[in-house]
């Protein structure tokens, strides 16, 4: 009974166990360092589960003592040992930094009940990372997204749009949980079997009807949770709306989970030798990641609301995973993974320097971001360096997704792929430099609405932040880093896969 | 035009369920007040609580239970009741020979398959435990009724291609040699308790959806006064020109 024996349970538990705990705290600043510290532990947690990974190969890990195809099985390889490190990674920058800006946000009394929703929210992102069994991954999928429906709905007290825009997100969410539990009944029906291992090998030469539409179920449901380019209505008004914490944290990870889940489907569980899911990645999954990061990014341009403006980044993004994803190669897997990784240190950065903005000048407009870098240097600085990040400057951490990309788009003979990415990014360049030109150029308002204070945001929320900016360069510079084991975690992927590495 | 109209029947339930599925989608896209919404998502979620249902019924299934002698189940301790079950487990046996010994054949291709021992001693251990339970209530009824059973389901033909989609653990891994006798035992109609369990589950998971997105629907018409989607949009596209966006709305205050 060593703690260390029971370490990959410990990031599902920790949280889980001090969710309820929170409710019963008094309203105010305890509910905030209980969550804080609990989020440190868990990120403890999964830095010593990436290391016993990456010295030791995978973790299995069976709860109850059960074998793992009737028992419910932990398994933990390099791929999602990364997702676990970044998601509580996040949640342990965002968890100190939400203190001023929830204070300003939400009503004071409802403090035990946000922390707790993020906790709760976060046991749930990190469950359907950790889990080993297909069914597993529904049930904490619909932890999360249940948090996450109220804690977007707790934007309310600033904008009642929040309540619209909660209620939506609720009703394409269960829409595409519902259509992923569809999916694995029909593979449970094909295979008798809900272990991932054992479902991927029981797979093998079942190429009929049943398999299909289970594989079409599960892209459509896991493709509305991860706002894939048609399916995105829910994601712009939802990140708007929420209160500015909550978008950080959900943009830098909710999200990206989805894509490693989607990741796990269709590589350690279906596997290359269906010409059906061969044909689903080239007539469905590249134009669609095509489609997202051209339509998403010109709609982006046009906002007047930098949230928003973001928001709309975010699916253009996603459009870049799937993108290196249905490549269907090594170079492609390992892409998407960086890309994944890297996409959550600048968006977690971006909303983050958004949230600063919220509280000093109480609103997300491009007008209140007019003449910020005489008021808010160091918010301002973060927010263009990540802005960089997000083009894909050298030096930054977006450089080094799309240069996997690129090496990914031209060695799998998608040449046009590759000047599309480059094109797309170019359309960044536009919105983000719209907003440097407001907050550079532009003099500060010194009356009405959006008028300045002189102060910059306080050091609860720099600190977090630039953590975060720092990340985006660290990474951008020591590539062998993250390359390296997005590397191995794809080749161990392509490997189950069983398709021409 | 006979077995076209045999294999719409034989799969009714798998049309209840396509089309439940279709009018919960057909509801929640087409109704603009948001508590019907919430209504269709039910009827979304029922339709696949009854295909998880459905899926669960087995023709010649039967429970992973090891009927085999080498295991020592029971130990010292509860040594009687052990004897006890054992004798209940061969008087069933006895009483549906095929059936028994298909169970045994199958039962014992399943432990060659579970790599953990472990695993056979625990189900055995409860198997053992659950049979001394009923032969305290009734021996002679207990034999009767396995019996019973096993001549009543022996009348019903086995619906085609049914063996051929065996999802059950154990039974997916039956060899040709065990097809025939399979065949035989075809007519007991098994219900798997796992998706019983995983539909459990998923009720849950919708009963909590329902709360959250009733309770929403509260909130909304506590702040717009109204829950119809169309007017929702049109007091927004208001309050969009009214007032600049991002400054406080004027509702939304009590929580």
């Amino acid at each position: 009974m060593s703690l260390l024996a029971q370490l990959p349970v410990l990031p599902v538990i920790v949280p889980i166990v001090a969710a309820p705990i929170t409710l019963l705290l008094p309203k105010g600043r305890a509910p905030h360092l209980w969550a804080c510290l609990f989020s440190w532990l868990t990120f403890a947690a999964c830095i010593a589960l990436l290391r016993e990974v990456s010295i030791g190969g995978p973790i299995s890990y069976h709860l109850g003592d059960w074998a793992p195809p009737i028992g419910i099985e932990y398994r933990i390889d390099l791929a999602n040992a990364l997702v676990l490190l970044l998601v509580s990674g996040i949640a342990a920058l965002v968890f100190p930094f939400s203190y001023r800006s929830v204070q300003l946000e939400i009503d004071e009394i409802q403090t035990p009940q946000f922390y707790g929703a993020m906790l709760i929210c976060l046991t749930g992102l990190l469950g359907v990372t950790i889990t080993g069994d297909a069914f597993n991954v529904f049930v904490f999928l619909e932890i999360s997204s249940l948090s996450t429906y109220a804690l977007v709905a707790m934007g309310a007290r600033r904008d009642r749009r929040a309540l619209t825009a909660a209620f939506n997100y609720l009703v394409m969410g269960t829409i595409g949980a519902t259509f992923f539990v569809i999916g694995l009944g029909l593979l449970y029906q094909a295979t008798g079997t809900l272990n991932m291992a054992d479902l991927a090998a029981k797979l093998v030469g079942q190429d009929n009807r049943m398999v299909e539409a289970g594989f079409a179920f599960i892209l459509v449901g896991i493709g509305l949770k991860l706002a894939m380019f048609p399916m995105h209505l829910w994601l712009p008004n939802a990140y708007t709306y929420a209160p500015s914490a909550v978008t950080a944290f959900l943009a830098a990870t909710a999200t990206k989970v989805a894509v490693y889940v989607l990741i796990r489907f269709f590589f350690s569980i279906f596997n290359f030798d269906f010409a059906f899911i061969g044909a689903a990645f080239t007539y469905v999954l590249l134009p669609l990641g095509l489609a997202g990061m051209f339509v998403a990014s010109l709609v982006a341009v046009f906002q007047e609301d930098v949230k928003r403006m973001l928001a709309y980044s975010s699916v253009a993004q996603i459009g870049y995973m799937l993108l290196g994803l249905s490549f269907a190669t090594v170079e492609g897997l390992t892409a998407t993974l960086v890309h994944v990784f890297n996409h959550a240190l600048m968006k977690g950065a971006l909303f983050m320097a958004v949230a600063c903005v919220v509280l000093r000048a109480g609103s997300h407009s491009i007008n209140a971001f007019a003449g910020l870098s005489k008021r808010m240097p160091f918010t301002t600085w973060a927010f263009l360096i990540s802005g960089l990040s997000l083009i894909g400057v050298p030096l930054t951490v977006g450089f080094v997704s799309k240069w996997y990309l690129l090496d990914a788009a031209f060695s799998a003979g998608h040449w046009y792929a590759g000047f599309l990415i480059v094109a797309s990014s170019l359309i960044a360049l536009l919105y983000v430099g719209r907003v440097a030109e407001v907050m550079l150029l532009r003099e500060p308002a010194e009356e009405g609405p959006y008028a300045l204070p002189k102060q910059d945001a306080p050091l609860s929320m720099l600190i977090p932040m630039w953590i975060l900016v720092l990340a985006n360069i660290y990474f951008g510079v020591r590539t062998d880093l993250t390359g390296d084991l997005a590397v191995r975690a794809a080749e161990a992927l392509m490997l189950t896969a069983g398709g021409s590495p | 035009m006979d077995s076209w109209f045999e294999f719409v029947l034989e799969r009714y339930n798998y049309w209840i369920v396509i089309a439940l599925m279709m009018t919960g989608l057909y509801i929640v896209f087409a109704r603009g007040n948001l508590v019907k919404k919430i209504v269709g998502l039910n009827i979304f979620q029922t339709s696949v609580f009854i295909y998880y249902i459905t899926i669960g019924k087995i023709a010649g299934g039967t429970a992973p239970i090891y009927m085999g002698g080498e295991l020592d189940h029971g130990g010292g301790h509860e040594a009687p009741a052990g004897h006890a079950a054992d004798a209940a487990a061969h008087e069933a046996g006895h009483s549906a020979s095929e059936a028994a010994a298909l169970h045994a054949k199958i039962d014992n291709s399943a432990l060659d398959h579970s790599n953990d021992l472990k695993e056979a001693l625990k189900t055995a251990d409860s198997a053992s435990s659950a049979a001394a339970d009923s032969l305290h209530q009734s021996p002679a009824a207990d034999a009767d009724k396995i019996s019973n059973t096993a001549l009543s389901h022996l009348d019903k033909t086995p619906p085609a291609g049914d063996l051929q989609a065996g999802f059950d653990v154990a039974h997916s891994d039956v060899t040709y040699g065990v097809a025939d006798a399979a065949h035989h035992a075809a007519e007991i109609v098994y219900t798997n308790p796992l998706p019983h369990v995983l539909i459990l589950t998923a009720i849950v998971v919708g009963v909590a959806t329902t709360a959250v997105g009733l309770a929403l629907a509260v909130r909304i018409r506590e702040a717009y006064g109204t829950i119809e989607e169309d007017e929702l949009e049109a007091a927004d596209d208001i309050a969009e020109f009214g007032h600049e966006p991002g400054s406080p709305a004027q509702a939304g205050v009590s929580a």
